[in-house]
């Protein structure tokens, strides 16, 4: 029997990743950030390649994303668990070598609301994904978010609502990026499109996701 | 047969007894919606107790409501500690910058006594007044923050959590001072004619904080906090899931529970029979665009899971209907639940 070493090897590869991302999602969920330090340098030592950590980050974000979604983890868990792969991410790209991707160009903002925790979740989901991000702050009305679409040409604007008077200006901002003719994409999230799912589509959004960690995807689809 | 017609006061304790009244009571958690009730904007409306007075009876009348609620705005408990608040359109007025950014804020915070207090003197004076008009007729429902609930507007959410985790000391020295302010705002209103409270707790859901350090934490203070209050309470998640708490929820004594529309409602009704009254758990953003079907399957659904043997309330999963909903769905809700809701229910319900 003829073995291909090389599929043996990436399933090996695959087979740790899975592992890994295993034992690093329980420390997440723990919040037990010297565990997942420790995780995360062991496995730096192991491959010192941006690919590997990066797979290793984003595998537990996203089971912990899903299991928000089911009810099996909190948002406090998804928010310390952002916080601690964003900083590891910060900590580690320099080492490798590694700058972060600035295309597409994306914006975050919170709109008309000052609650941030969501539009920080995010950020450090796209962060720890390696992307470049233009904060754009909370509180902005929608003529303030389309005003910063078109000074900083960003190719997608990322939008968290807290209440759904906030949501429903959704609507606002692509009507006044239509005006301009501005291209850019527009994804929502937030409790209100959580709560409704045709609300996405009627603010006339692109995309929205159901937790934070299907940002990345939905980033990847759009470009 | 149908039981003699109560008033809405002994249909209220009845269900929350656990025994059938005559119809399943609706409790629509009017507060903002008042503004637009009475054609004005949320701040000028909030501004005076009588139009909360005005609308809150004009409000109850209108949609055979079962409760008046002295709800003004979250916030609210922030102004009287000294923070601001911003109003917008359409809207409940929010939290501004955070009271507290760093420990030593914590340690240099003084409760405020909540009489002394501009702002909670209009929800005193409108809940005093609300009591003279409904006397013992209509149950009124008076708001308090939970001490566990309140720093996320005190601090900002993303703060308060790594105090939480990583602060003991500051974290249980400002939930020291917040049981202190909760306790004596809670009692306050009800001094004043409120005859329960509703103790908004929506980090209890395992939806924002895990059970196990809410087991560490909030329930420790809701226990803490409900043994102080002097009336009944309900506990509410604000559309947060309850089913994985209500054992422990029910621990801290609170007689009512505020369920999500993400519950499942047979596991929550077997978990909840005779032991807590559930107030839900209507979906209140869908329920901007729910045609006339829609609230009948709602309501149906609800009623026929969870009716039986009382202990229920209807209501929306939030705490506060949502000024975008039309006013044609409030009546249908209304509608629907006199037509539904009349006990004994019928075994086929969700046939009709």
């Amino acid at each position: 029997m003829i073995i291909d070493l090389k599929i043996l090897g990436v399933g090996k590869k695959m087979e740790d990743i899975k592992v890994k991302s295993k034992d690093f999602k329980d420390a997440l969920m723990r919040v037990d950030r010297v565990e997942a330090e420790n995780i995360f340098k062991s496995s730096f030592k192991d491959e010192d390649s941006f690919k590997y950590l990066e797979e290793i980050v984003i595998n537990a974000l996203d089971i912990i994303g899903k299991d928000w979604d089911k009810g099996h983890a909190s948002l406090a868990q998804v928010y310390m668990s952002g916080i601690i792969c964003e900083n590891l991410m910060d900590e580690y790209l320099p080492k490798l070598n590694i700058a972060r991707k600035n295309l597409p160009k994306i914006g975050i903002c919170v709109l008309q609301d000052f609650h941030t925790l969501g539009k920080r979740i995010v950020s450090s989901i796209v962060k720890s994904g390696g992307y470049q991000l233009l904060d754009f702050g909370p509180g902005l009305s929608p003529r303030e978010i389309v005003d910063k679409v078109d000074e900083e040409n960003v190719d997608i604007v990322l939008i968290s609502t807290l209440m759904l008077p906030s949501a429903m200006k959704v609507r606002e901002v692509r009507l006044l990026m239509q005006e301009r003719n501005l291209k850019a994409k527009i994804v929502v999230g937030g409790a209100p499109f959580r709560l409704d799912k045709n609300l996405e589509e009627m603010v006339g959004a692109d995309a929205s996701g159901d937790t934070a960690s299907d940002v990345l995807k939905i980033i990847e689809g759009l470009v | 047969m149908s039981k003699k017609e109560m008033n809405s006061f002994d249909r209220v304790m009845t269900s929350i007894g656990h025994k059938e009244p005559d119809r399943v009571p609706l409790c629509l958690l009017l507060s903002l919606y008042g503004a637009k009730e009475l054609g004005m904007t949320v701040k000028e409306y909030f501004s005076k107790s009588k139009n909360v007075v005005n609308a809150q009876l004009k409000m109850a009348e209108k949609y055979n409501n079962d409760c008046i609620y002295t709800f003004f705005y979250a916030g609210i408990e922030i102004e009287a500690m000294g923070g601001e608040v911003i109003f917008m359109e359409e809207g409940p007025p929010n939290a501004g910058s955070p009271l507290i950014t760093s420990p030593k804020d914590i340690e240099n915070m003084i409760v405020p006594n909540v009489k002394e207090s501009k702002e909670l003197r209009n929800v005193f004076e409108a809940t005093e007044a609300l009591k003279y008009k409904v006397k013992n007729k209509v149950p009124i429902i008076g708001v308090v923050m939970s001490p566990f609930s309140l720093p996320v507007m005190q601090m900002g959410f993303e703060k308060y959590l790594e105090l939480m985790y990583f602060n003991k000391d500051s974290f249980n020295l400002l939930m020291k001072k917040n049981i202190e302010f909760c306790t004596q705002w809670a009692n306050a209103q009800l001094d004043a004619g409120a005859d329960a409270i509703c103790y908004f707790d929506p980090l209890a859901s395992p939806n924002m904080i895990e059970k196990e350090t809410y087991m560490s934490t909030g329930y420790n203070i809701a226990k803490e906090t409900i043994g102080k209050i002097n009336g009944p309470t309900a506990t509410h998640l604000a559309s947060g899931i309850s089913l994985p708490v209500i054992d422990n929820i029910i621990d801290t004594n609170t007689q009512v529970l505020g369920f999500s529309s993400s519950d499942n409602l047979e596991k929550i009704k077997n978990a909840s029979k005779d032991r807590i009254c559930l107030i839900g758990n209507l979906n209140g953003i869908e329920m901007v665009n729910w045609d006339k079907e829609e609230v009948e399957k709602n309501i149906k659904d609800l009623i026929y899971t969870t009716g039986k043997g009382g202990g229920l309330l209807i209501s929306d999963n939030h705490g506060e209907i949502p000024w975008q909903v039309p006013e044609d769905v409030l009546f249908e809700i209304s509608e629907a639940v006199q037509k539904y809701g009349q006990y004994p229910l019928k075994e086929n319900l969700q046939d009709e």
